[in-house]
């Protein structure tokens, strides 16, 4: 199993999890971060103050999943948070010890949702 | 019938300008002034938070450019003594606008209190294209839209025009202002098209406390509004006034009750949506009814406000924020209620309508209520898609994502300043001339 780390667009958040949902990837989390990936700065002006935000909103996604969904998540990901600008984000693909399902106790391959890629 | 006729009996009295007139016209005019502001909050709390500042800068920036080009054309458009369909440019660039009596107060005073009108009207239209505008060509429809369309309507029905002399009652403005800008505010949000987003994803209110609070200054300006109307410090004010204080009270109840028996709940959202159709119900009504029919009248308008916002968030029509569900059906509503319930009892320059057994009163209101309907989204359809010919009228995908308030205004609304780095001015120390710290080569 691995842990897919992937940082988006706020705004391509929508289309993203609509990606995952129609991939059958279920079980991720998703929290705001800040962050700058080279884009061009974007400046603000209040009143006098010019202000460059360097960091910008970002969105992490956290999806714990079994070997063959692997390819078939970062699949979906990378279609769907793609706007073909600089500042579209990363996905990372990270080894795991171990996962366990605090509901049932379950461990490894068992506890990540799906445990098997159905075939379509 | 309405405001002018009105005028003229008391110019023949009363030649002079009144204190008292003056003292409350002086006083409705920051009041209705205030409606815009108060728009802002209304429509500001409704959007999502990234583009809070744009909707809440589309109604501030009416202030400024629909007040200057009022001043500047459309008053004389709309007032100035002209033709059964658009006024004369007498008064154009302010001539001939001096502290004379027109009526019982001063000629500016009077071009001021309905230049607050103009305005409101036109930050009223912005509901329906919010978040995905692009605000520069806004500006430019604003302006244009108060000349050919705003003008030539409140010249119809206030400015001695084809409708005023049909004997179509409209107090305050439910015609020339809230069909007008609903009708308007329907064609826009067709011609500019549905958000991204919309039907695809939940789009909520971001601050609904800022409804609230848009709601009730709303309601404290419209004193002004329909009070005002009377254009003096008389009984007829004090009619509309009151009208002003019933109606949305009945119109609130029967909302939040619609909202209860419907979901369960009583919603806030729904509760300062109900005060805002009361509102507009009532404002064609304000000074021809009683008090008992405001009430009435109030509750009657709750119904199909109610379900025309309940079914258009159904459909693919994108009136963000109801502008014509309330504004447009609001005022239809209104428009034609007050051919039912107005009375020569309550105000003997009015008439009598369906319920004093003077039923032509509805289609004479019908006739009015058409005719703007047509005017306004004829105009609006052409304003906008000749500005279409020239300019693009919608932010692009991404700049709709990322939000309007940073790709338009370069603000966002809710910072905390994490990430962003000052950029110190170019210049040198205040008070030290620019070029003597950083010389500039001469070009050649």
């Amino acid at each position: 199993m691995k842990l897919i780390v992937a940082i988006i667009r706020p705004d391509r958040l929508n289309e993203v999890l609509e990606a995952l949902y129609r991939a059958e990837v279920t079980g991720l989390t998703v929290s705001r971060v800040l962050g700058h990936g080279g884009e061009t700065d974007r400046v603000e002006t209040y009143r006098g103050t010019t202000v460059k935000m360097e960091l910008q909103e970002k969105v992490r996604l956290e999806i714990g999943v079994s070997e063959p969904f692997v390819d078939v998540t970062v699949r979906a990901i990378l279609t769907s948070a793609r706007t073909g600008e600089v500042g579209d984000g990363k996905v990372f693909v990270l080894d795991v010890n171990q996962v366990h399902r605090i509901r049932t106790g379950e461990r490894d391959e068992l506890a990540v949702t799906p445990t098997e890629l159905v075939e379509s | 019938m309405t405001r002018l006729p009105l005028l003229l009996t008391l110019q023949d009295a009363a030649p002079a300008v009144v204190p008292a007139d003056t003292a409350w016209m002086l006083v409705s005019t920051a009041l209705v002034l205030l409606m815009t502001p108060a728009l802002a909050f209304f429509y500001g709390g409704l959007v999502r938070s990234k583009n809070s500042l744009n909707t809440m800068m589309m109604s501030f920036a009416a202030l400024g450019v629909v007040g200057i080009v009022w001043a500047l054309l459309a008053y004389s458009l709309a007032f100035a003594e002209g033709n059964a369909w658009i006024g004369g440019v007498t008064n154009a660039l302010l001539a001939g606008v001096g502290t004379e009596a027109k009526g019982t107060i001063p000629h500016v005073l009077f071009m001021a209190y309905q230049g607050t009108f103009a305005i409101i009207t036109a930050a009223l239209i912005s509901g329906a294209v919010v978040e995905r505008m692009r605000f520069g060509p806004y500006l430019a429809f604003i302006a244009l839209w108060t000349v050919f369309v705003y003008a030539p309507v409140a010249h119809w029905v206030w400015g001695g025009g084809w409708l005023m002399t049909r004997g179509v009652l409209d107090f305050a403005g439910g015609t020339v202002v809230h069909i007008n800008a609903g009708v308007s505010a329907l064609v826009a949000a067709l011609v500019l098209g549905v958000r991204k987003d919309y039907g695809r994803q939940a789009i909520l209110p971001h601050n609904v406390p800022f409804v609230l609070l848009g709601a009730g200054l709303l309601w404290f300006g419209w004193f002004g509004f329909n009070g005002g109307s009377a254009l003096a410090a008389n009984e007829l004010a004090g009619l509309a006034f009151t009208n002003t204080f019933l109606a949305p009270m009945a119109t609130l109840v029967v909302w939040v009750l619609l909202d209860y028996f419907r979901t369960g709940r009583a919603t806030a959202v729904g509760g300062a949506t109900g005060i805002v159709i009361g509102l507009v119900a009532i404002t064609p009504a304000a000074g021809f009814i009683s008090p008992t029919s405001a009430l009435v009248l109030g509750a009657l308008a709750a119904f199909p406000s109610y379900f025309a916002i309940v079914f258009r968030s159904r459909t693919k029509l994108d009136d963000s924020l109801d502008v014509f569900a309330g504004h447009g059906i609001g005022g239809l509503t209104g428009a034609l209620l007050t051919g039912v319930f107005a009375s020569k009892a309550w105000n003997a320059a009015g008439n009598d309508g369906l319920l004093a057994g003077n039923a032509g009163q509805v289609a004479t209101q019908a006739l009015g209520v058409a005719s703007s309907i047509v005017y306004a989204a004829v105009g609006t359809f052409v304003i906008l898609k000749l500005m279409g010919l020239v300019t693009v009228l919608r932010a692009a995908p991404r700049s709709e994502g990322l939000g309007l308030d940073v790709t338009q205004h370069g603000e966002e609304a809710y910072t905390n300043g994490e990430g962003s780095i000052l950029v110190m001015p170019e210049a040198g120390p205040v008070g030290a001339p620019a070029h003597a710290l950083t010389p500039q080569p001469v070009a050649r």
